[in-house]
């Protein structure tokens, strides 16, 4: 599994990095960032999964196929 | 070294009389039906707003009204949604419906910058202030509030035996006031000041705008003081931060400065108030749910988000741009939008369970904050409020109930929370 953020959506509502803060941080504008290269490892996976299904926006993608 | 005479009462009385802007007929009184004739300040709205909103999403699903010069409540979520991301066709001009249009050429600056204000400008005058406002920058605070919600609850008077304290006056109501106080560098013996402010601002909707006017003039004066105060005397806050601040290579204009300050104030307290409040009611109501979160510290987080889905505060407004249809309506042109996101987060097509509060609710994807570009800029630390007000409280005060359920009063307005709230808490 890899998590993306598309950055037209996203308005810094920090329910990615409330809730996965091992995959999410935020920038100097609190807008959401990816951590590192974005591969979720096995333990992580629920923390992606509420993420993406707690933005309000819908700016957290999930790829399942990695 | 030139003086910075921006805000000199002389330059503000000049800028006064330039205010111009379009007065509609004010219409009080019961409403007859909410599908064609409703009051976001009517009192049963205020008391109990979710079964209306039930009834004419089903129903309608956009109410209209010719009050405030008319307008339109969406009810849906998708509607709401829909709204708050198109700033083509609906203005943020200005976000508390009234019986005054401020002028059209006040966009797209707006009254109270960011959050009255259209793209372009929107974003560059929200990017002067979204660092201070980072869940990072808001921790800084979070040691101070604690220790300050401590200190309200050491204050309660229980002497005269009844063992009842107003939660909403006594205790919600002070933690946004002082928290939002020490980060423009106000006074913090002006705290009790600010209440008064609040209620001029969102409790005034219904007023002749004249009156209105009369009403907000005390809360300009003391800010105007204020901020000439941080000019002679410049400190490591807020205020100081918007007088130093530039836009385009310029300064801000007194007008942004003060109208900025007058947004933080008044957001950032009314909202976290009414969330604390609201919070704290719900569970003197609902025994299971508090022993549940006293017991379990850590399930507060996902209950928070819950009551923030189900008792949202906040409302917004827009102002439709030009004539156009929307889904089966046709609006017109300066037509109010009541943009209410409590109504989109008790949506049955979004969220199972809609009409209940589940303190367990994982997915909780609700609009409480806003959507889109103006998604609320305080909302981490509306969050940090909110979570170290109810920590504190329900460590130290685990056991409570409503000492009166009908004694409770909400506000009136597009801010909705307990007023008074009497508990029992021994």
């Amino acid at each position: 599994m890899k998590v993306q953020i598309d950055s037209d959506r996203c308005q810094g509502h920090g329910r990615c990095y409330d809730l996965a803060p091992e995959l999410f941080g935020a920038d100097d504008e609190g807008y959401g960032q990816v951590l590192g290269d974005g591969i979720v490892p096995p333990d992580q996976e629920q923390g992606a999964r509420l993420a993406a299904a707690n933005c309000p926006e819908s700016a957290v993608i999930i790829l399942e196929e990695t | 070294m030139t003086t910075d005479n921006r805000f000199s009462q002389e330059h503000r009385e000049e800028r006064d009389e330039l205010q111009t802007g379009t007065l509609s007929e004010v219409i009080t009184g019961p409403v007859s039906d909410w599908a064609t004739d409703f009051s976001h300040a009517d009192s049963q709205w205020a008391a109990e707003p979710f079964p209306i909103q039930d009834d004419l999403r089903q129903r309608c699903p956009v109410a209209h009204t010719e009050r405030f010069g008319g307008a339109w409540l969406p009810t849906r979520y998708d509607d709401v949604a829909s709204i708050a991301y198109d700033t083509e066709r609906f203005s943020s001009r200005a976000i508390v419906i009234s019986n005054f249009r401020p002028p059209l050429d006040l966009a797209p600056v707006g009254g109270t910058p960011p959050i009255s204000s259209d793209p372009p400008f929107h974003h560059d005058a929200r990017k002067l202030l979204l660092p201070a406002f980072t869940k990072t920058a808001i921790g800084r605070y979070e040691e101070s509030t604690r220790a300050y919600c401590n200190s309200l609850i050491d204050a309660f008077d229980t002497s005269d035996g009844r063992g009842v304290v107003d939660a909403a006056q006594d205790y919600a109501k002070y933690i946004p006031m002082r928290v939002i106080g020490d980060m423009l560098g106000l006074p913090q013996q002006d705290t009790a000041l600010f209440a008064q402010f609040v209620e001029d601002v969102l409790g005034t909707v219904d007023l002749p705008p004249e009156e209105r006017g009369e009403r907000l003039r005390p809360l300009f004066d003391y800010l105007y003081d204020q901020v000439r105060a941080h000019v002679d005397n410049p400190r490591d806050d807020l205020t100081t931060h918007l007088i130093n601040a530039e836009l385009y290579g310029q300064k801000l204009g007194p007008e942004h400065v003060v109208g900025t300050i007058v947004l933080l104030l008044i957001a950032g307290i009314d909202t976290t108030w009414s969330a604390i409040g609201a919070s704290l009611w719900h569970l003197a109501g609902h025994r299971a749910d508090r022993e549940r979160l006293v017991a379990s510290p850590d399930a507060l987080p996902t209950a928070m988000e819950e009551f923030l889905r189900a008792y949202a505060p906040v409302t917004m407004a827009r102002l439709v741009k030009e004539d156009m249809h929307f889904g089966d309506v046709d609006m017109k042109a300066e037509d109010w939008i009541l943009l209410s996101f409590p109504a989109a987060n008790r949506d049955p097509a979004h969220f199972d369970q809609a009409d209940q509060v589940v303190i367990d609710r994982e997915v909780n994807r609700h609009a409480a904050f806003g959507l889109g570009i103006h998604r609320c800029l305080g909302s981490h630390l509306a969050r940090m409020e909110l979570r170290v007000a109810l920590e504190v409280w329900l460590s130290r005060i685990p056991e409570f109930t409503l000492a009166d359920p009908s004694a409770v009063t909400w506000s009136i307005g597009q801010i909705r929370g307990p007023r008074t709230l009497p508990l029992r808490i021994s």
